[in-house]
């Protein structure tokens, strides 16, 4: 079953974080992402959740990081420049296993770049947001529906795996206006995941002694379960080490928990991490995501009626990428690949890593303008 | 009897990092007798957090649950644990370089919303942990490894800070006296709205060394030196109160504080009251 809403991607963001139980925000304004706190503000209080409004947006990230160590849902939201500035912190919810989910509605950079254009530069930002090694996990939303469907499971992943997620919007999708189908809330519900808990005796209680690959066990604060949350490298009760066994095995299960088993398992959980629009029968795939993915449907029709089959191939969850997929259609369409994204091919990049060539054709664009359907139909001729 | 503080820390973690004579263990014990008069919790009631620098360890020394924050930030984490949980008892202790340089903006901001965390500011005049780099409380004259010529960077008073910025409570001791640091510690966790307390403290490695006060001692007969109670510095005149730090409580006023201001915009949000207007303050701008 499914409900209609007539919203903006960025306020659909919000309402779906409250639905999946968020009852925190804290961020900074920032261009083209402040309506995702502007909702917050107003539906977070209605339901007995905290917003508040930081003085940067460092603080705007702490505070949600602050909540969320207790056992709070929490999310914050922004843009390029704000996750830049973010991005120590992020570190911090890598290392000690904190769970949040950050909007980043992405616009023209680098710096302040092109604040009220869209851009899907942040692509490379979310794969590696902070020094260290660790793993990111980036859903990226294509719809108005993703918007809200997208949120609702960066928070179920975040609380599965113990760590930040982000979810991507570009502007485009940020600020679109239009109607929503989206899931009952009902449905919304039955689908929450909420982060494990150890219900032994709190002297037995070692939130870090987890196996390799495993997320840490972090109880909601002042419940009697006392420990330590360090950015530092900790052993198995959270406090600092520099043990060179530990450390090792710290970071394999940062990168493990997240890469490794997403290898294993085709993915992070049973949603789709991708869409195919009709691939099968198709003699050109053209790959793109976010608002871009909007686009590439028409571009798909389009080419269709004029005798050429084409197929789209869109990246849901693009970290860690859905590989295994890629490198199907690698093998399958040879160099009749054509990926268009709004950025220098940071996208592109991971697909030539994944099937080893870059015979594909690209079109790419980094000045704040969209791709439209016809750009796309007149380069997918120029290949054929 | 003597004061039991194995119930309060984390025992297995003793003995401390610090150096020998640092004021921090001082701080610590007063903190610690401070949390016991006040009668908290410790399993369910108390959160420390704490930043980088050698006050960064503070956390891991005291048996609750504790966050150990990154560079500056501990306000900004404070303010998330403290909103989202109202009835747990904050305590966020930093540093001078911690508080009032890197962290210096949220600080400010912590002051003025008028948060209710217990802020305890070590202030020891430098960065002690990464070998004496000057910080903003580092008088102007001395010598620090990243000031080789000595120290021109002006310093500020910290307390006067946090009174224009808004903090209800603001007082400032050092932990010469660690009777008369509880009890300030006591004041401040009982005041409700952000508390700011200033505490004094020695560096004789790393900044007294290198400034002709390379024992503890030495360090603590010069913090001695520049501190008075605030009564009798309000007497003495201008040229010598700026040579001069007032202890004691610097101000005390009751003032809205935060999270019982957010319940209000709960209780607007679901209709249990009409919208928050001016007329809610008396402080109008």
């Amino acid at each position: 079953m499914a409900r209609e809403e007539i919203s903006t991607g960025n306020e659909l963001c919000s309402m779906a974080a409250i639905d999946a139980g968020a009852r925190f925000f804290s961020g900074y304004p920032i261009t083209p992402s402040s309506e995702v706190m502007h909702v917050a503000s107003d539906l977070l209080p209605e339901v007995g959740g905290k917003f508040i409004q930081m003085e940067d947006e460092i603080a705007g990230i702490c505070a949600a990081l602050g909540a969320s160590m207790t056992g709070v849902k929490s999310y914050t939201a922004t843009s390029g420049p704000g996750i830049s500035l973010k991005a120590e912190q992020i570190g911090l919810g890598f290392i000690a296993e904190i769970p949040l989910v950050i909007v980043n509605v992405m616009r023209g950079g680098p710096s302040t770049g092109l604040p009220t254009r869209v851009s899907q530069a942040d692509i490379g930002q979310a794969q590696y947001p902070t020094h260290g090694d660790f793993a990111s996990i980036t859903l990226c939303a294509g719809s108005l529906t993703e918007c809200y469907t997208q949120t609702v499971r960066a928070f179920n992943l975040a609380e599965k795996y113990m760590t930040p997620v982000f979810i991507l919007l570009d502007e485009t999708i940020g600020h679109m206006h239009g109607k929503a189908l989206i899931p009952d809330l009902a449905e919304v519900e039955a689908s929450i995941v909420n982060r494990a808990t150890f219900d032994g005796a709190p002297a037995d209680y070692k939130p870090y002694d987890v196996p390799m690959n495993k997320p840490a066990v972090l109880n909601p604060m002042f419940k009697g379960y006392k420990y330590h949350i360090t950015g530092l490298h900790h052993g198995h009760e959270g406090f600092p080490t520099e043990d060179a066994v530990q450390c090792e095995f710290n970071i394999e299960r940062l990168v493990g928990k997240i890469n490794t088993v997403a290898k294993e398992n085709d993915g992070l959980d049973d949603l789709p991490d991708y869409e195919e629009y009709l691939l099968d029968d198709a003699e050109v795939c053209i790959i793109a995501y976010g608002s871009i993915g909007l686009g590439a449907y028409e571009a798909v029709n389009k080419l269709r009626e004029q005798g050429i089959k084409a197929g789209m191939f869109r990246p849901i969850l693009l970290w860690p990428s859905p590989a295994k997929r890629i490198a199907e259609i690698g093998a399958k369409f040879k160099d009749k690949i054509f990926i268009t994204e709004l950025n220098m091919g940071q996208y592109s990049k991971e697909i030539e890593r994944i099937i080893k060539r870059d015979d594909f054709t690209t079109l790419l664009k980094a000045n704040g303008r969209p791709i439209a359907p016809s750009e796309m139909v007149a380069k997918v001729k120029e290949m054929m | 009897m003597a004061f039991n503080y194995d119930k309060f820390l984390r025992v297995n973690k003793m003995p401390t990092l610090w150096c020998w004579g640092c004021g921090d263990g001082v701080i610590l014990k007063a903190t610690i007798r401070a949390i016991e008069k006040m009668g908290w919790d410790m399993n369910t009631e108390v959160c420390v957090v704490s930043g980088i620098g050698c006050s960064g360890r503070f956390s891991s020394y005291i048996d609750c649950n504790t966050v150990h924050t990154t560079h500056g930030r501990t306000i900004a984490y404070a303010t998330g644990i403290k909103l989202a949980n109202p009835k747990i008892n904050v305590i966020v202790v930093a540093g001078d370089g911690d508080g009032l340089a890197i962290g210096g903006n949220h600080t400010i901001h912590g002051c003025r919303r008028n948060i209710n965390l217990n802020f305890i500011l070590i202030n020891n005049f430098i960065y002690g942990l990464t070998n004496s780099q000057i910080s903003p409380t580092t008088p102007q004259g001395m010598w620090c490894v990243s000031a080789q010529n000595g120290n021109i960077d002006p310093t500020f008073n910290v307390a006067n800070l946090a009174i224009g910025a808004g903090a209800s409570f603001v007082a400032r001791e050092s932990m010469i006296d660690p009777k008369k640091l509880e009890k300030v510690l006591v004041k401040g966790f009982e005041h409700k709205g952000f508390s700011f307390i200033e505490v004094l403290s020695n560096c004789h490695i790393n900044l007294g060394r290198k400034n002709k006060m390379a024992n503890a001692m030495e360090n603590l007969n010069w913090i001695d030196s520049i501190t008075v109670p605030k009564k009798k510095w309000d007497e003495l005149p201008p040229e010598e109160q700026m040579n001069k730090l007032a202890t004691g409580v610097l101000r005390e006023v009751e003032q809205p504080e935060y999270t019982d201001m957010y319940e209000e915009v709960i209780k607007a949000a679901q209709g249990k009251r009409g919208k928050i207007t001016q007329d809610d303050f008396v402080k109008k701008i």
